[in-house]
């Protein structure tokens, strides 16, 4: 009887020993650094680090929408396709956007104003500004994602949002004008709005 | 292996997957080509081609001959832009090009002269047997020549010699398939014998042994003229003329490959790689004028047709020569309520007003009424699931699924469903019973995930940036946090109390 009882344990401590052993080593093998889902959100993002969402940047807001500390809807530039897609890697049901998407603006340095003073460089989270003490300093607008961080530090108020401007390659073509494709965008939109 | 045990003996009549058989409607094919005078006003917008555009070289109130160039080259997938005639430079600015979107691009304004003195600094190479070829390249790509088929990828990137792909055959491609144009079908009438040394020089080019003409059996008079002139004009070349029966989209590259080798150029690959070059009969007849004449390419045929045109024919005209000018040298001047087309009815894509250079993609400009257009678009409806669009669709595509992904803007799954491999053809647009605009769908569809991958690459490029500045923020403040412990350790606090005593 206790011979018995003694397999029963040895054996299944043995086993409960192997699958530890396979458990830590894999563990080793198979580390990953950070969180998936975050990694996946911060992907998802449009990266310009506007701090539009009430965080300091694109990767906070994704560390905090993965740990479900921030809801899905609150990246303003991303727009209703960043919200869908967050929504779906999370699992839960899409949101209303907390605010209308703009169209794509870019910043501009009024030249003759700007004093260069490096308080706009500093503030760019992109790199996108360029120029030194005293010089007069200029938006890459290749790079500028329009977060609108350099318009609150400038001292002199020299810098203008612009409007981006539409290029030829870029333009792609619009739904067919028939009332079916067109019905269908309206019920989507309004769908995706409720 | 079946199909092709049919066709040896006859019995398949499709020699490609798909395609369609419309009203051909080649009204201008006895009308010969005829010069169009030359216009007030020359507009050249930079680019005409397929790739880069291209950047000026003259500056306001430059005077200029016919065949200097104007604008030159930037990057490879790019050729530069000659002036159609002599004359001044009267300004640089943004003019409307034939775009479906109707913006404008940057366009180099040029007033005639009159005289159209020609620029002499290109010679021509008569013993092109015996140039090298890197040479002739280097002239067709200093000629400017791109595709004048309709598409104006630039031509000098496909004749090239690569020691992995080799080229076996040059195809000739003489098929029109659209309906109304015939601007290649008059070239090879009034023009066969200068196609067929363009072709021998393409030939010399690639090192190719073979060279087959193809046309379709519409065009009989321009395969009489054809074999006449390969006959005539033996090099000891093999070329021989190919009768096709007449399909669209036979003149598509891929379908024409597989037409006439019935070889299939797999998905992402070009028709090098299966030993194959297509050229189109325009852009032969314009190497030929480079290498054997000198010419830069200025002018190209047009045909002007469509049942809004009294006098429909064709024109050879000049580069940068407006819509509205060449429409009244065919007395048509009033458009009030006309569709105007750039290119074929099939591809081509419609123009709000006429006031619009003609470009070196410019094949044909169309001019229909509308009820004549409407009658080919009304309204949409439901799909009724015929399948007659998957049976017209050469690439054997479902279109209609592919369809219903774009108009829903499911992108990935129309991307599964191979929405790139599209050649918007519009063969199943024109079957469709419910009218379903199914290209401009894909076109919709193709746009969309061209502007996702754009702004994925661009918030990818934005988060590389913001992670250098955070890491450069964090090292600047460690640099300064080491240097102020160094400086705290070399001057302990005990220091200034002993140097005060």
């Amino acid at each position: 009887m206790l011979e018995q009882l003694m397999y029963a344990i040895a054996s299944l401590g043995g086993f409960a020993l192997l699958a530890g052993l396979i458990l830590a080593v894999s563990s080793k093998i198979f580390h990953i650094e950070g969180d998936p889902v975050s990694d996946k959100i911060d992907a998802l993002l449009p990266q310009t680090q506007c701090g539009q969402c009430g965080f300091p940047g694109c990767r906070p807001y994704a560390n905090a929408v993965a740990s479900q500390a921030a809801d899905v809807n609150h990246c303003v530039p991303g727009g209703e396709r960043t919200m869908l897609a967050i929504a779906d890697v999370m699992g839960v049901e899409p949101k209303s956007l907390d605010q209308e998407e703009a169209i794509p603006m870019v910043a501009f340095v009024r030249e003759d104003e700007c004093i260069g003073c490096t308080l706009c460089i500093k503030a760019c989270p992109v790199d996108a500004i360029v120029g030194a003490p005293k010089q007069y300093h200029t938006v890459i607008a290749d790079h500028c994602t329009g977060c609108v961080l350099c318009l609150e530090p400038c001292p002199v108020d020299c810098i203008d949002m612009i409007a981006k401007p539409e290029l030829l390659e870029h333009w792609s073509w619009p739904l067919p004008d028939t009332t079916r494709a067109q019905t269908g965008l309206e019920r989507r939109e309004s769908h995706q709005h409720d | 292996m079946i199909k092709h045990f049919f066709k040896k003996l006859g019995f398949s009549q499709a020699p490609f997957a798909g395609g369609i058989q419309p009203n051909m409607r080649k009204e201008t094919e006895h009308s010969p080509i005829e010069v169009c005078p030359l216009p007030p006003l020359l507009i050249m917008p930079i680019k005409q081609h397929i790739g880069q555009a291209c950047s000026p070289l003259v500056a306001v109130g430059d005077h200029v001959l016919r065949g200097q160039k104007i604008a030159k080259a930037e990057g490879y997938v790019s050729v530069p832009i000659h002036a159609p005639t002599s004359g001044q430079v009267i300004k640089i600015e943004d003019y409307a090009i034939p775009h479906p979107s109707g913006m404008g691009l940057t366009s180099i304004f040029i007033e005639p002269d009159g005289l159209d003195e020609r620029d002499e600094t290109l010679k021509p190479i008569e013993d092109w047997q015996h140039t090298d070829v890197s040479a002739l390249r280097e002239r067709v790509r200093m000629c400017g020549i791109a595709g004048l088929g309709g598409a104006a990828f630039p031509t000098f990137i496909k004749l090239v010699q690569d020691q992995r792909n080799p080229i076996e055959t040059v195809i000739l491609n003489g098929i029109e398939c659209e309906p109304f144009l015939t601007n290649d079908h008059r070239l090879m009438v009034e023009h066969s014998q200068e196609i067929v040394l363009g072709m021998q020089i393409i030939m010399h080019m690639v090192g190719a042994k073979q060279g087959i003409i193809a046309i379709e059996d519409n065009k009989s008079d321009a395969i009489e003229c054809m074999k006449k002139a390969v006959n005539h004009d033996d090099m000891g070349l093999d070329i021989q003329v190919l009768s096709l029966p007449t399909r669209y989209p036979q003149g598509s590259e891929k379908q024409l490959i597989e037409a006439i080798t019935g070889k299939q150029v797999p998905m992402g690959k070009l028709p090098m790689h299966v030993g194959v070059l297509c050229q189109n009969i325009g852009t032969t007849h314009a190497i030929y004028e480079a290498v054997i004449l000198g010419y830069p390419l200025t002018e190209r045929v047009v045909t002007i047709s469509g049942d809004a045109v009294p006098q429909q024919g064709n024109m050879l005209v000049r580069l940068g020569t407006s819509m509205r000018f060449i429409y009244a040298q065919r007395g048509l001047t009033d458009f009030d309520g006309l569709q105007i087309l750039h290119g074929g009815p099939m591809m081509g894509e419609r123009l709000r007003h006429p006031d619009i250079p003609v470009i070196k993609s410019s094949t044909g400009l169309l001019a229909l009424s509308q009820d004549f257009f409407r009658e080919a678009h009304p309204e949409e409806e439901p799909c009724i699931r015929c399948g007659h669009c998957s049976e017209a669709c050469p690439i054997r595509l479902t279109p209609n699924l592919l369809a219903d992904h774009c108009r829903n803007e499911q992108l990935e799954k129309a991307a599964d469903y191979h929405l790139f491999d599209c050649i918007e053809c519009g063969a199943c647009s024109y079957v469709c019973p419910s009218h379903i605009p199914l290209v401009h769908y894909f076109r919709f569809g193709k746009g969309q995930a061209a502007q996702v991958r754009r702004e994925q690459n661009f918030a990818e490029a934005s988060r590389q940036r913001s992670e250098f500045r955070d890491t450069r923020i964090q090292r600047e403040k460690d640099e300064k946090a080491a240097k102020r412990r160094k400086v705290r350790a070399t001057h302990t606090p005990t220091e200034p109390n002993q140097g005060k005593e």
